[in-house]
């Protein structure tokens, strides 16, 4: 290899670090010529509908489909019983997460149904319109049984147990006891204590999961079009429970609507889809329609938290203390399990400030209820909202104010590295650097006297704050420790071609959030190329490098660092022939804007156009005894943190109507640490959509079930998202603290914004309500909570 | 068994995208199918079929209307202009452009319906401010990016055409 001087992708001349250039991929999308999954037909192409139980849980005493079968269009018409004789079950655990259980789960129910809208019978037809028709000809006998719906009452003696072997129904517990809980409590100056509750929500991404399933038997290759965050993953996971080599199964995931963790388990849905292809040897397409999304899709956030801080006098957190259940639904999803969310808030509450004992209990139940899973920012938001809350709980019962309370405990910056209470080893982080920049950002004392002010005229607004941690960039230590076909590595091959552009492809995935973006800036500034040259490639087991796809922050920070170090590769791979081409040393060379230059002076010797050209079509004018490559794939994968935690701090301020019970979003501050910012326009932009969505999570969002286990609001007129006329401009500022694991420095920054809102959104509602002797504990503040809270209504 | 199946199919005959169009459909199917099945004109998009989240927003007779909650037979003898030529048109290069620059586009599936809503409200009030922004697009879902971004799109556009 060339013996060039070392560089790293922070002094190259030409770089495009921390740059908002556009994102490469975003021209079609904004002509219609996006290509999502149910934008393709495949040859002899038909539609799958699936019949779902319409109980949360009910024996199937019998299925009779004779005249769906007979029905216009219908190609076929299977139970359960038929797919799962193609396709092996798959349990949801986590070996890591110690006693954890989960029974094996079908694609469809066989026997029995145990959540309302677990498929039972698929039915597939020439269109998507006949297929529903058929759909409503089979005739299912159903037996209902008694459900446990409510999460709290699963455990209880008397509650129907789903899994009778189990004998009850938990699924996992964790508990963790650090310290000396009792005596802290007993040395309090304050004690608080709060019950909170999370509702359960779901993702709503615009486009629906999406499936195009493709069996070819004469060479038993499945490939699959799959709206997914991890083709790599769905591959491993179709293989395995099919039986198939992995070399056998293709997954191609085009432009993908949005996904948020909602595109990255395995449904049962799709693996039938994949079943119903090999048992008609034609392509079925599968897209779920809105009102099935409801009770289909995972679910998150369910929870119910008592929690106690203690604190002193000066206003030191003492101790935290908290338990913790959540119900999952009637199986641990797979592959991720249904555990990592309450395992994430055992984890992570209390992250930012130094407490030294702490205890928890976390309970995860099986309950007759669609399956809860990861989604974004897992945990996140439960755990900060538990903790800032019983921050600004002990700071009102010391009559402490609620930025000094925190700064009184938050981790110092110049601590690290450290480790929090529960383990979590932090590399870097910024804490009270950021919550500096933010009030600089805040007029606060402002927004203090404003509040006075407005209280006179009946006027209630509030102010909240809420410090976090934010888990980026996972390590094995996440999912693959545990057992789990998800990798932690991904790679970047980069290849030049003959006229000099640079082709990319990665493991990773795009949705939306600009990996694609960062993979070309990392890859122009490592080789010396300008990003118009740049063609990125994700989204195909075939053709890409094996990696994990996108999630968990992860993107930025492991496929960035493989762009940059194949960056490095195929520059001394150019530098190398360039040298022999113009007989000059390589380290004297560099590439800058797509040429060869003389590294001191930077004048041009040569084009890679022109570098391509020789390679490829002249190769005889080289020596004989030398062969060129102008390819080069690396991985990476984080090596000496489990996680690349990130800090950030967030300000809400709200106006409570205490007649109606609204809230009035009026502003909105972060900022965020996410270490090296690759672009800071995507990384401000992922920060306000997150907020948006946490935002959703404190206010609008929440399934609604009945005492049977139906949902009542599953439409997206009665479930309510947050759109453009209530949401607040949301100023975003940035401290910069590199990964120290990587070259590039950079993490994650997809989870905070949703993590941190509902907590900011808490505490600002309940300061506003502080004059009224009102307080919520939970999410969403729908009106009617906040008027119950004032007493307003029963 | 359902009515519906039984039912033959209708011509419909409309001008989409300046070229007129003729296919037999079943009378139950809904515009946005028609186009995206049809036609194969994909850039709108189906995201709730019930009319809320405004990712079939297509242009029927100069006004915009969501492709799930028109029946194509009702479109028959209708101009009907979806993103690819609004976008073929030039009509919304600038805006296009603004979102490019501004990234008010993440996933993008929302954005074909956004482009048609914002684009009714550039030819109406280019001087719109954010509220009224904020108040147009309100029935246009965005998941990914929290609308800021697309205000601030829009607003830049207006702002730019107020001042040619």
């Amino acid at each position: 290899m060339a013996d060039s001087p070392v560089v790293t992708v922070h002094d190259r001349p030409n770089s495009y670090i921390g740059r908002s250039v556009p994102r490469p991929n975003v021209q079609r999308l904004l002509h219609g010529r996006g290509t999502f999954t149910d934008d393709i037909k495949l040859p002899r192409m038909v539609h799958a509908a699936y019949l779902r139980s319409p109980f949360a849980h009910a024996d199937i005493k019998s299925i009779n489909a004779d005249a769906a079968k007979a029905a216009p269009g219908v190609a076929g018409v299977f139970t359960g019983k038929e797919i799962a004789e193609l396709c092996e079950p798959w349990v949801g655990v986590l070996s890591h997460l110690e006693g954890m259980r989960s029974p094996p789960q079908y694609p469809m129910a066989i026997d029995r149904a145990r959540w309302q809208g677990e498929p039972v019978v698929a039915v597939v037809a020439e269109t998507r319109a006949q297929a529903e028709d058929a759909v409503e000809l089979v005739e299912v006998d159903w037996a209902e049984l008694p459900a446990a719906c409510d999460m709290t009452a699963a455990l209880d003696a008397d509650a129907p147990v789903i899994h009778e072997e189990y004998g009850n129904n938990l699924c996992w517990e964790r508990i963790v006891d650090e310290g000396d809980v009792d005596a802290a409590f007993d040395q309090a100056a304050v004690v608080v204590e709060d019950e909170f509750t999370f509702g359960r929500h779901t993702g709503v991404t615009l486009e629906p999961r999406a499936i195009i399933s493709s069996w070819d038997p004469s060479e038993e290759q499945l490939t699959v079009y799959m709206s997914t965050q991890g083709p790599h993953m769905l591959q491993a996971i179709f293989a395995k429970h099919f039986g198939l080599e992995e070399h056998r199964v293709r997954v191609i995931c085009k432009d993908v609507g949005g996904a948020f963790g909602i595109k990255v388990h395995t449904y049962g849905d799709e693996i039938a889809t994949a079943a119903l292809t090999m048992l008609l040897k034609r392509p079925v397409k599968f897209i779920p329609d809105r009102m099935e999304s409801f009770t289909a899709d995972i679910h998150a956030r369910h929870h119910t938290i008592k929690a106690r801080m203690a604190v002193a006098e000066d206003g030191k957190i003492l101790a935290i203390d908290f338990d913790d259940l959540t119900g999952i639904g009637p199986y641990s999803m797979y592959p991720r399990s249904s555990g990592i969310e309450i395992n994430q808030v055992l984890n992570l509450t209390g992250g930012p400030y130094t407490i030294e004992n702490y205890r928890a209990r976390g309970r995860v139940v099986f309950q007759n209820k669609p399956l809860m899973c990861q989604y974004r920012a897992v945990g996140h938001p439960i755990a900060t909202a538990m903790q800032e809350a019983l921050v600004d709980h002990a700071a009102q019962a010391l009559g402490m104010d609620v930025v000094e309370i925190r700064e009184k405990n938050l981790v110092p910056d110049d601590a690290y590295p450290t480790k929090s209470i529960t383990g979590m080893p932090f590399d870097k982080l910024s804490h009270h650097a950021a919550k500096d920049k933010l009030l600089g950002m805040v007029d606060y004392a402002g927004l203090r006297a404003d509040q006075e002010k407005a209280r006179e005229s009946g006027i209630y607004r509030g102010i909240g704050f809420a410090c976090m941690i934010e888990v980026t960039s996972p390590s094995p230590m996440f999912y693959g420790v545990g057992g789990a076909p998800i990798s932690a590595q991904d790679g970047v091959t980069l290849r030049l071609d003959a006229k000099g552009n640079l082709i990319v492809a990665s493991g990773v995935t795009e949705q939306g959030q600009g990996a694609e973006a960062v993979l070309s800036q990392v890859a122009a500034t490592a080789v010396g190329v300008t990003p118009d040259k740049i063609k990125i490639i994700t989204g195909d087991t075939e053709i890409t490098p094996y990696g994990g796809g996108t999630w968990a922050s992860r993107g930025t920070g492991i496929a960035g660092e493989a762009a940059a170090q194949a960056g490095h590769a195929l520059r001394d791979q150019v530098l190398e022939v360039a040298g022999i081409m113009l007989q000059s040393e390589p380290r004297k060379l560099d590439i800058r804007d797509n040429a060869v230059v003389d590294a001191d002076t930077g004048n041009e010797r040569i084009s890679l156009a022109e570098v391509g050209r020789v390679v490829y079509y002249r190769a005889d004018t080289l020596p004989k005894d030398y062969q060129s490559e102008l390819i080069a794939t690396r991985h990476h994968v984080p090596k000496k943190f489990p996680f690349a935690f990130t800090n950030g701090i967030h300000c809400s301020h709200v106006e409570v109507d205490v007649d109606t019970g609204v809230v009035k979003l009026l502003n909105y501050w972060v900022v965020e640490d996410c270490g090296t910012v690759i672009n800071p326009l995507l990384v401000e932009e992922q920060v306000r959509g997150g907020v948006i969505q946490g935002i959703g999570g404190a206010l609008y969002e929440e399934c609604l079930y009945s005492d049977e286990g139906q949902l009542l609001n599953g439409n997206l007129a009665d479930y309510l998202v947050p759109m453009a006329a209530e949401m607040p401009d949301i100023q975003v500022g940035h401290v910069t603290s590199p990964n120290s694991d990587s070259e590039l420095g950079a993490k994650g920054a997809g989870e905070g914004g949703t993590g941190g809102a509902p907590a900011a959104i808490l505490n600002a509602v309940n300061d506003a309500l502080l004059p009224l002797g009102a307080r919520l504990t939970v999410n969403p503040m729908t009106p009617e909570r906040v008027l119950r809270a004032l007493g307003k209504t029963e | 068994m359902p009515d519906s199946i039984d039912i033959p199919p209708v011509v419909v005959t409309a001008t989409v995208n300046g070229e007129r169009v003729s296919r037999a459909v079943e009378p139950r199917m809904n515009l946005v199918d028609f186009l995206r099945e049809e036609l194969e004109l994909t850039g709108s998009h189906i995201g709730c079929e019930h009319g809320v989240c405004g990712a079939c927003t297509v242009r029927v007779d100069g006004t915009i209307v969501r492709g799930c909650l028109m029946l194509a037979v009702q479109a028959d003898g209708a101009e009907v202009l979806t993103i690819e030529g609004l976008s073929e048109s030039g009509e919304i290069a600038d805006l296009q452009e603004n979102f490019k620059t501004r990234n008010a586009a993440q996933c993008g599936f929302c954005t074909p319906g956004m482009l048609m809503t914002a684009a009714e409200l550039l030819a109406e009030n280019p001087g719109a401010g954010r509220t009224e922004i904020r108040q147009h697009i309100s029935g246009n879902f965005c998941r990914c990016t929290g609308y800021q971004a697309i205000v601030d799109a829009i607003e830049e556009t207006g702002r730019n055409r107020g001042e040619k």
